[in-house]
């Protein structure tokens, strides 16, 4: 999982530690996310799999303990913080792609004004994304008017287009109609091919298989387990998960 | 009626004053207001303070009120004076006193827009790296904006009809200053009363219709 030859973590957490009020949904998290890595995260509702996810481009900040991104520290605020989250994708459950822009435009805005690339190389390579994850026919509608699948296939060449050094997913199928959630699995699984770091929060058993590298189960705010895929889904090794996937296997 | 004829081109340029304090007015208060908006949902805690504290004492204060204060307290007091031509500072103090007041108003359509967008388009908007004010501007506020389209211009036609108490700021020039001004030598007409109504609302209505048109036209499908 070594790319360039840099061997050092992608994104390290360290004793991090998040409340919501008296809630305490991240307890003493230790989690590294390697180069071309791709993580899976399950775990039941509540578990505070989506705090993790969020905290990795400090949409939540934390209380106590340290991220680190790519050798450096998260910044707090500021200039230096919004450069962070343009090199961390990110895919939202609910898409939220911007309402009143095209798709085309969806995915070249963090180009142009983020990046400051000419409008025309911007939309040159929004058109090649789109292209990629198979809706460059729809570049001039509004978001309203493609389907939940398609409208989470622009996102994620949203997050493409700022050429990102890791993408966070979180349940990006969950809120699909089943017969559109292959199509969005399908574009995730080339990007894992391509070597791109992804963590995926998902209880798609089907794409942790075929691409996570490695899975982690959480449950009340502790990373519970980590495991292969294989062996996760198989043979867990702690009751929690054995539960937990009883639960989730039989429905 | 004859009356009406007869004054109808004074009554007329004084119309045209009400038109012109509108159209600055309008321009003013939407910048204003947009100011005033960012600034009571802005991070810093300071500028949510200012922005608050401005709209509700601007907002509650009759406009008469804030137009006399324009011209005796701002103008004869303090000095601010915009042209030593005392019709033309006149027209600006005015133009200050309804923009500054017409702004609050802007600013609470606004802020009710901003309410309509969901939390995910911030949180997109951040999660590509743009910048709090990048995301006000390209993100949340051209949504808030479509959102209130026809409330704005229910402000707007207050404000157009606001105009006509320019007397307040000692501005004696708009239709209402030459309407009682013609009442004071030919006595009071109802053709001159009726004149004027029909003139505003010859502006006022397509303003309704077209703000009705817009908000359809540019709705944000969700
Ligand atoms: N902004 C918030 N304010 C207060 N509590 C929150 C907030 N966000 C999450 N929580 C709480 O924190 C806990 C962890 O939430 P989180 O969304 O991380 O769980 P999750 O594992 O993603 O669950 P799900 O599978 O339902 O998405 C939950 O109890 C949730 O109610
Ligand atoms: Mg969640």
């Amino acid at each position: 999982m070594t790319e360039n030859g840099d061997a050092t973590p992608l994104v390290r957490l360290e004793d991090v530690n998040k409340h919501f009020g008296n809630l305490h949904v991240l307890k003493d998290i230790q989690l590294t996310v390697d180069r071309g890595e791709v993580l899976v995260v399950i775990g039941p509702s509540g578990g505070g799999k989506s705090t993790l996810c969020r905290t990795i481009n400090r949409l939540e900040t934390i209380d106590s303990g340290t991220i680190v991104f790519d050798g450096e520290p998260l910044p707090a605020e500021g200039k230096a913080l919004a450069r962070l989250r343009s090199e961390v994708g990110m895919v939202f459950q609910s898409f939220n792609l911007f309402a009143h822009k095209t798709i085309l435009e969806n995915v070249t805005l963090g180009p142009i004004k983020v990046r400051g690339k000419a409008r025309a190389d911007a939309e040159r390579r929004g058109m090649e994304l789109l292209e990629r994850v198979g809706i460059a026919t729809q570049a001039e509608k509004y978001p309203a008017q493609l389907s939940g699948g398609q409208q989470q296939r622009t996102a994620i060449a949203r997050a493409l287009a700022m050429d990102p050094k890791m993408i966070l997913f979180d349940e990006p199928t969950s809120a699909l109609d089943p017969e559109m959630v292959q199509e969005v699995l399908d574009v995730m699984v080339g990007l894992a091919r391509d070597g791109m770091t992804m963590v995926v929060v998902t209880h798609e058993m089907g794409f942790a298989r075929r691409a996570a590298n490695r899975v982690v189960f959480m449950a009340d705010g502790q990373i519970v387990e980590e495991n292969t895929p294989e062996e996760f889904f198989t043979n867990a090794r702690t009751d929690r998960a054995k539960d937990f996937l009883s639960k989730i296997l039989t429905h | 009626m004859d009356e009406l004829i007869e004054y109808g081109p004074y009554l007329w340029e004084g119309f045209q004053v009400n038109l012109g304090l509108s159209a600055v007015c309008a321009v003013l208060s939407l910048v204003l207001g947009t100011i005033l908006v960012s600034m009571r949902v802005s991070p810093t805690p300071v500028l949510r303070a200012a922005g608050t504290a401005y709209v509700n004492i601007v907002r509650n204060t009759p406009l008469t009120l804030i137009l006399a204060f324009s011209a005796l307290g701002l103008s004869d007091q303090i000095g601010l004076v915009f042209s030593e031509e005392p019709s033309t500072n006149g027209f600006w103090l005015v133009v200050m006193g309804l923009s500054a007041y017409t702004a609050c108003f802007v600013c609470e359509a606004l802020r009710s827009g901003i309410n309509t967008v969901p939390f995910g388009q911030a949180e997109a908007a951040r999660a590509i790296g743009l910048t709090f004010s990048q995301s006000l501007r390209m993100i949340i506020l051209p949504q808030a904006f479509r959102a209130v389209i026809s409330p704005l211009g229910s402000v707007m036609i207050a404000m157009i009809k606001n105009t006509t108490v320019a007397i307040a700021a000692g501005y004696l020039a708009d239709v209402a200053f030459k309407m009682k001004d013609t009442f004071d030598t030919t006595g009071v007409s109802i053709p001159i009363f009726i004149g004027i109504a029909l003139a505003f609302m010859a502006v006022i209505l397509p303003i309704g219709l077209f703000t009705g048109w817009l908000a359809k036209r540019l709705a944000v499908a969700r």
